[in-house]
């Protein structure tokens, strides 16, 4: 399901943007490039960002300006990445954070 | 250590107007920073026209507001530091800013300003519930940020909880994205916001259920998503009433439960606050220059009380006006002059049945100002 | 049932806002109607409009007031008003129809000769409607109004269509 906004009365039309591809859990989705990563996660429907130390809860946008961290995904590696102002680049490598995202922290 | 004339903390429309009225009267060596990749504060968002006059720029949408501010910001020549946040100071008032670099780190840089500006804004509030934390419910803002700057929809079918007007304009922008709103829940026995707002979701056949709260949300969607809301009648205590329950179907759900300012960055410095209910929570005390208690430090926008980018806006303004006085840019004569013609406006923003409160809450704050210490 | 209840106005708000329009100015042809009863900081309707019909003066915050022998009709205030709260009703088109213009600033925008469901303030279905003319120039600054045609006995009810 696309969600994205591609004919706006205010906004208007979004006309061929660039777009790149990003990996999310091993499956490419395209982004459009510069856009934040969790706006190409959302546009493919994807609303589960990470998973909460002590229940195991799943969390996603919640401020989608980078105050709340909500949004915590490992990101090319880096655990704790806030992904709503993070851009999202070619070929990135985004996972799904499981607790605090180290080595150790699996679901 | 880098010395400036002006330090702005915030780059929304206090922070800017505050810059850019400085740098038209006369001070020079200007510094903004702002923690996030865009300047402009929410006003980017704000797809909508904004009431006022024509002196506030009404009937133009925010976001051109915000567009034209930049600009003016820029062509004065103010040095915007974006991907920056001021994260402390130290004695003396020197700043302590983490400076975004083009690579994406950080770098830890020092400055001693001779005057600061702290226009750091508001910030939602949270409303708790059965559910809360399901994914797919989320603050009102950051639905309106996915829509009008991100062009992405947060979800298909949306509940807004609150009927400000935070509530009835992004409930209306997300259904020019296409979205679907349920329903709008409010805990008052009235819609909190402009009639004229609630008349656009009216119109769109949306219904507003007053005195009634969100119960339960479920989360039985793909991925624990949310799939159904439950709202519940409430008594004038506002406890639930049994047997009033009604269940949605909805996958979104969006808190609008106003907003509180912004105080971090002021409580590190000897500055003077009190609390007040309808700005929202504490505030630092100030005088009709926008001088907080402490020398050098001043104050603008919903940092000052939680109000909309009009008044913060002009708030800003008379914030610049009053920098460039206490830096020798204009005599006091003028700078009183250019203080009067702003405060008049903004005691005009601050009329009728809804700006009231907040004349009273702005006259309370400014009633207890002490002076300003050294 | 006043608009902080129920969230849309109801025709004795607009008389006690003196915002009703006579039957002989209806009489007349195109008349805007401005549905705008609580007093708010706002006056892009009065610089709007170029025949001194709407006056809000000062404080800001008075209502805004039509002079109906003023007002030409043109739908200048329309797509000024940050509100969307005027409207441009026709009771004259013919002798069985009405047309009312509106702001309009959903997708799919409405195109001429087209059907559509037309609705009444609370956004029920009050009958189907001709699309007559759409207008969104420059200093609309993005906001369509549209024109439709309906049936005369809907012309005080109807205010917008319903999205498609």
């Amino acid at each position: 399901m696309c969600m994205r906004v591609t004919d706006h009365c205010i906004l208007g039309q979004d006309l061929n943007p660039k777009m790149i591809e990003i990996t999310v859990d091993g499956q490419k989705i395209p982004a459009k490039e510069g856009e934040p990563i969790l706006a190409a996660l959302l546009a493919q429907d994807i609303i589960v960002n990470r998973y909460t130390v002590k229940r195991n809860e799943p969390r996603g946008l919640f401020c989608g300006i980078g105050q709340c961290t909500d949004c915590a995904m490992v990101v090319d590696g880096r655990a704790n990445v806030r992904t709503c102002i993070t851009p999202a680049a070619e070929g990135m490598i985004v996972e799904t954070q499981y607790g605090y995202g180290g080595a150790d922290d699996v679901k | 250590m880098l010395s400036k004339d002006l330090l702005v903390v915030g780059a929304g429309p206090a922070g800017l107007a505050t810059a850019i009225q400085a740098a038209k009267n006369g001070v020079k060596d200007i510094t903004v920073v702002d923690l996030n990749m865009k300047p402009g504060g929410q006003l980017f968002k704000q797809i909508h026209k904004f009431f006022g006059s024509h002196e506030h720029r009404a009937g133009i949408r925010g976001m051109d507001t915000g567009a034209a501010m930049l600009e003016e910001a820029q062509s004065l020549g103010v040095d915007i530091w974006l991907n920056s946040a001021c994260v402390g100071f130290y004695d003396d008032k020197v700043a302590c800013i983490e400076q975004g670099q083009p690579d994406g780190t950080k770098k830890i840089v020092f400055m001693k300003p001779k005057t600061i500006a702290i226009c750091t804004g508001g910030q939602e509030n949270v409303v708790r519930f059965t559910g809360w934390t399901t994914p797919g419910v989320m603050g009102a803002g950051a639905a309106q940020t996915m829509v009008n700057v991100n062009k992405v929809q947060p979800g298909k079918k949306i509940v807004m909880l609150g009927t400000g007007n935070v509530g009835l304009i992004v409930s209306y922008q997300l259904m020019q994205s296409g979205c679907d709103v349920v329903c709008l829940v409010e805990a008052l026995p009235g819609i909190n916001g402009y009639g004229v707002h609630a008349s656009k979701i009216s119109r769109a056949g949306v219904p507003i259920y007053t005195k009634h709260t969100i119960k339960e949300v479920k989360g039985n969607g793909p991925n624990g998503r949310v799939s159904e809301v439950t709202i519940v009648e409430i008594d004038p205590k506002f406890n639930h009433i049994p047997g009033t329950e009604k269940t949605f179907e909805a996958d979104t759900v969006t808190l609008a439960a106003g907003l509180k300012p912004v105080s971090d960055l002021v409580k590190l410095q000897d500055i003077d606050l009190v609390f007040n209910g309808p700005f929202g929570g504490w505030v630092p005390v100030h005088n009709e220059k926008m001088q907080s208690t402490c020398k050098g430090i001043y104050v603008a926008g919903d940092t000052t009380g939680v109000e909309e980018a009009n008044t913060a806006l002009e708030e800003g303004n008379v914030a610049g006006v009053s920098i460039a006085e206490e830096l020798g840019c204009i005599t006091a004569a003028e700078a009183d002059a250019k203080r009067k013609e702003i405060w008049e406006r903004l005691d005009g923003l601050r009329m009728g049945p809804f700006g009231e409160r907040r004349a009273a809450a702005k006259k309370e704050v400014m009633e207890q100002f002490p002076g300003v210490r050294a | 049932m006043s608009i902080k209840e129920v969230g849309y106005i109801s025709k004795q708000e607009l008389i006690d806002a003196k915002q009703d329009i006579s039957d002989a100015r209806y009489a007349k042809g195109a008349v805007a109607v401005v549905e705008c009863v609580q007093q708010i900081p706002c006056n892009p309707c009065e610089t709007a409009c170029k025949f001194d019909a709407i006056n809000v003066g000062d404080p800001i915050t008075n209502l805004p007031k039509i002079n109906e022998d003023n007002c030409t009709g043109c739908g200048a205030c329309v797509a000024k008003c940050p509100g969307l709260a005027i409207f441009i009703v026709n009771k004259a088109y013919s002798d069985t129809e009405a047309t009312v213009a509106f702001p309009y600033e959903y997708k799919p925008t409405p195109e001429v000769g087209e059907e559509w469901e037309a609705v009444n303030r609370k956004g029920e279905v009050q009958c189907k409607c001709v699309i007559e003319k759409v207008m969104n120039p420059k200093a609309y600054d993005r906001t369509p109004v549209v024109t439709v045609k309906i049936p005369k006995e809907f012309a005080d009810e109807v205010r917008s269509v319903k999205r498609k």
